[in-house]
């Protein structure tokens, strides 16, 4: 699978897609079984805590939205970056200086007549810091050619010092600085939201405008096509016209615009402060969602429930089974592999049956 | 030691690049492998050290005869081969790409490596600092480290492939001397080489290879006409055509240097008139593809000045080259002209001159319907390129070319085609000309180039030797030039 030949979904790719999945869940679920088993932990429990501790009620289903939208939010903005053949592994700390940004914002409209205005301007905010971010790994990659993966890396350690700092130093509370992170904000700079699930519609509505603006930047712009040809062939594309460094960096921006927002909903709609754990490792899985979604955006929103649930479903395996919760990632590690050994052996076959075919023609 | 070649075949499908090639070397003898692009010349050499694997034929070194599965098998008969690129390791010292090869195991031989690289590099003449990194030599001196390294694992017949391009003339003057040296030692050298020069001054004997085949062998000293006559088949007088009305200029250049490639390209100066057809000839990699990047914006000259239609293009891009009306039509089709995994609808979308926010679809959709029926390409609208055949590749990059450029560059327009596509495409740019477009093509074959341009240049290491009317001019007078003999 490579990321160049990403084509229009179509109803047999879909059925293809889905018939992959099935194989590569199935692969995952013995995998996981076999774990669980080596732990001594009975599988079947295992599972059935995770369904219902994500999907059990109403209030644990908002739990897994609220997961759900920033991973929806982060893998829309990665399909931009894949398309043009970067990874941008940098995403993380892209989501990490969104939140920044927001609670720079918000901390400005502390005593506003208009906290609304506040709250708006804090995801523009958000969206500049995180995009700004993105450009620099960009520009060490298109001026410096630092692969965008260590220049990612290193940004990422970089934000999360950077919040560290303004956690302990600038931005901490009276009196105490602490680990669990700045001074709460007041309620009037929350996002709004549903009291009985404090879940907010704006956050899911933001997910879902973000899902329907890729898809159609990538499908029906000129950007996406461009995206898509320059990761095929940056060479050609200079015949054609193009720099292929300008549209890195556009790329780059929109990845980091869409983390931003993510890391602006963690602190406006979740946790209502800046904590040092503020992007949750929301980035770094995001890429495994976009990954196992196959760079198709409209698999995505599926694959990041998917994860959303396994992220808070295990939270209950502690307390039910005494298993440690980090079995998600274990489960979720092991589906990213299955699914890239499922897809080179895919491959495989595809070139041999294509070799064979020339052959065939060839007599 | 005594080598025998007889009745080698090399077929590639139907295309035969040895078609029983006899060749016999002494020992002490530096023997010439003369021909033009594509006569078999590496290839044959190829298949004697091992890199490649013969169709047919037999292979006796000493009365013995040997079957090479791999270089490894031709070196332990005592057969090496120094490649036109040397085949060395950038980032290793030249002492470590010395002793790669010749070490197993743990023990740490450097010392003895040292002693034993150091009397052999002054024994030829070569001045090789152990310690310095390869990626810091020129060309000739990763050759001589390579002729060293071969000779350390006791080659007795070198084997070199066109080593005088790209090399300096003391580098040349050096090597020389080195390979007279070992023949003296009785060891044997084949030299494959377009350059007569080089064989007349080096070689006792030749042998000239045509389309595959061997079209003599001759003993020192040579008679260049002869030799010519091998290596370049007689081709018809040209039909006289159209005299192209010499218009104004549309692209200049003056003292143009640039790097690239291996020679680079160096002290251009010419100029491109409308409607002109210029054929550029020579061997490969002599400097076309250079002048044509240049030419064409996609590299930007070391020096020297490049004009459009009067305009000084110096640092422009090429993108400010396309919109001056100069397109470039490069040799490897999926490599720098198309884009695999984009189907041939999203390659007119991305071509689209008029360009907005979101694509039309449905325009680049009937544009690739159209072409695809104008330029009769076998594939529909959904292909993805890759999946064409070559000759429909190059259909399919024609078809993007501009209603009216003002300059066509076209790298080895018609590389890989059968002779009709390749008559297809010419009498489709035929077309161009027609409207006052000037083209610039390069191309391996002599007699495509004798046919279709209206003006020949004849590219040699790097310089334009020869720029000539191709009513001026003779099939044997271009191979001349060709093979540096002007």
């Amino acid at each position: 699978m490579t990321m160049a030949q990403i084509t229009s979904p179509g109803p047999a790719q879909l059925l293809k897609f889905v018939r992959e999945f099935g194989l590569t869940l199935t692969v995952v679920v013995l995998f996981t079984t076999l774990v669980l088993l080596i732990a001594g932990a009975p599988p079947l429990d295992a599972y059935f805590y995770i369904l219902k501790g994500s999907l059990g009620s109403w209030v644990k289903i908002s739990h897994v939205l609220k997961t759900w939208v920033p991973l929806t939010l982060c893998g829309a903005g990665l399909l931009y970056t894949f398309r043009i053949g970067l990874w941008n592994i940098g995403i993380e700390g892209q989501v990490m200086m969104g939140a920044v940004f927001a609670t720079l914002t918000l901390r400005l409209g502390l005593n506003s007549q208009w906290p609304m205005w506040f709250l708006g301007l804090s995801f523009a905010a958000a969206a500049l810091g995180g995009g700004l971010w993105a450009l620099i790994a960009g520009f060490l990659k298109t001026k410096g050619g630092v692969n965008e993966i260590f220049a990612g890396l290193g940004m990422n350690f970089v934000a999360q010092g950077l919040i560290l700092w303004l956690i302990f130093g600038p931005w901490k509370r009276p009196g105490v600085a602490s680990m669990s992170g700045t001074e709460i904000f007041p309620q009037s700079l929350w996002l709004p939201y549903i009291s009985s699930l404090r879940l907010s519609p704006a956050a899911i509505a933001l997910a879902v405008t973000a899902v329907l603006i890729t898809a159609v930047m990538l499908r029906y712009s000129r950007i996406g096509l461009c995206l898509k040809a320059i990761g095929g062939n940056s060479q050609a594309c200079v015949l054609y016209g193009l720099t292929p460094t300008h549209f890195m960096l556009l790329a780059m921006m929109f990845a980091g615009g869409f983390a931003g927002i993510a890391g602006c909903l963690q602190v406006s709609g979740v946790y209502h402060r800046l904590l040092p754990a503020i992007s949750s490792n929301y980035g770094y899985l995001a890429l495994l969602v976009v990954m196992l979604s196959n760079y198709n955006v409209w698999v995505v929103p599926f694959v990041a429930f998917f994860f959303a649930c396994l992220n808070v479903g295990s939270i209950q395996l502690p307390m039910m089974l005494q298993l440690d919760s980090s079995l998600a990632g274990v489960i979720q590690g092991a589906l990213v592999l299955a699914t890239l050994a499922v897809s080179a052996w895919r491959g495989r076959r595809a070139k041999i049956f294509e070799a064979q075919t020339q052959e065939a023609v060839a007599k | 030691m005594r080598v025998e070649l007889e009745n080698i075949h090399k077929h590639y499908g139907s295309v035969r690049a040895n078609d029983g090639v006899d060749l016999s070397v002494q020992g002490g003898e530096i023997h010439g492998i003369l021909g033009e692009n594509g006569a078999g010349k590496s290839t044959l050499m190829k298949v004697l050290s091992g890199y490649i694997r013969k169709t047919a034929g037999t292979i006796t070194v000493d009365g013995r005869q040997v079957e090479f599965r791999s270089p490894g098998k031709a070196s332990e008969c005592g057969i090496g081969m120094l490649y036109q690129d040397p085949l060395d390791f950038l980032n290793l010292s030249v002492l470590d790409n010395f002793m790669l090869g010749q070490v197993s195991g743990l023990k740490n031989e450097r010392e003895y490596y040292r002693r034993k690289l150091l009397p052999l590099s002054t024994h030829f003449n070569f001045n090789l600092d152990p310690n310095s990194p390869v990626s810091r030599l020129t060309i000739g001196e990763r050759q001589q480290l390579e002729i060293l390294r071969l000779l350390s694992i006791g080659i007795k017949v070198l084997i070199l492939d066109e080593p005088t391009t790209g090399i300096s003339e003391i580098q040349k003057q050096t090597l020389f001397a080195a390979l007279k040296q070992l023949a003296r030692e009785g060891k044997s050298v084949l030299l494959i080489s377009h350059k007569l020069e080089d064989t007349q001054v080096l070689c006792n004997r030749v042998t000239v290879l045509r389309r595959g085949k061997v079209t003599g062998h001759m003993e020192a000293p040579f008679d260049t006409r002869q030799l010519l006559d091998q290596m370049f088949d007689q081709l018809p007088t040209p039909p006289s055509r159209l005299k192209a009305s010499p218009g104004d200029t549309i692209l200049s250049m003056s003292d143009v240097v640039s790097t690239g490639g291996r020679t680079g390209l160096q002290k251009c100066n010419i100029l491109v008139r409308k409607g002109e057809v210029v054929g550029l000839a020579g061997l490969e990699g002599s400097g076309q593809g250079v002048f044509l990047r240049v030419a064409s914006g996609m590299s930007r000259p070391k020096s020297g000045i490049v004009e459009v239609d009067g305009r000084s293009m110096i640092g422009k891009s090429h993108r400010e080259f396309k919109d001056a009306g100069v397109t470039f039509v490069p040799t490897s089709r999926l490599e720098e002209g198309l884009v695999p995994g984009l189907d041939i609808t999203e390659h007119f979308a991305l071509n689209a001159r008029k360009t907005r926010f979101f694509v039309r679809w449905s325009n680049a959709l009937s544009a690739a319907k159209e072409k695809i029926e104008m330029f009769r390409i076998s594939g529909r609208p959904r292909s993805p390129v890759q999946s064409l055949s070559g000759g429909n590749q190059q259909r399919l990059l024609l078809s993007f070319l501009p209603e009216a450029p003002r300059l066509l560059l076209l790298e080895n327009p018609t590389r890989g085609l059968d002779v009709e596509s390749a008559h297809w495409v010419w009498r489709h740019l035929q077309t161009y000309t027609a409207r006052n477009t000037s083209i610039v093509f390069s191309s391996a074959e002599l007699d495509e180039i004798v046919m279709v341009a209206d003006r020949i240049l004849v590219f040699f290491d790097g310089k334009i030797v020869k720029d000539v009317r191709a009513e001026d001019t003779d099939s044997r007078e271009l191979g001349r030039a060709i093979a540096g003999e002007i």
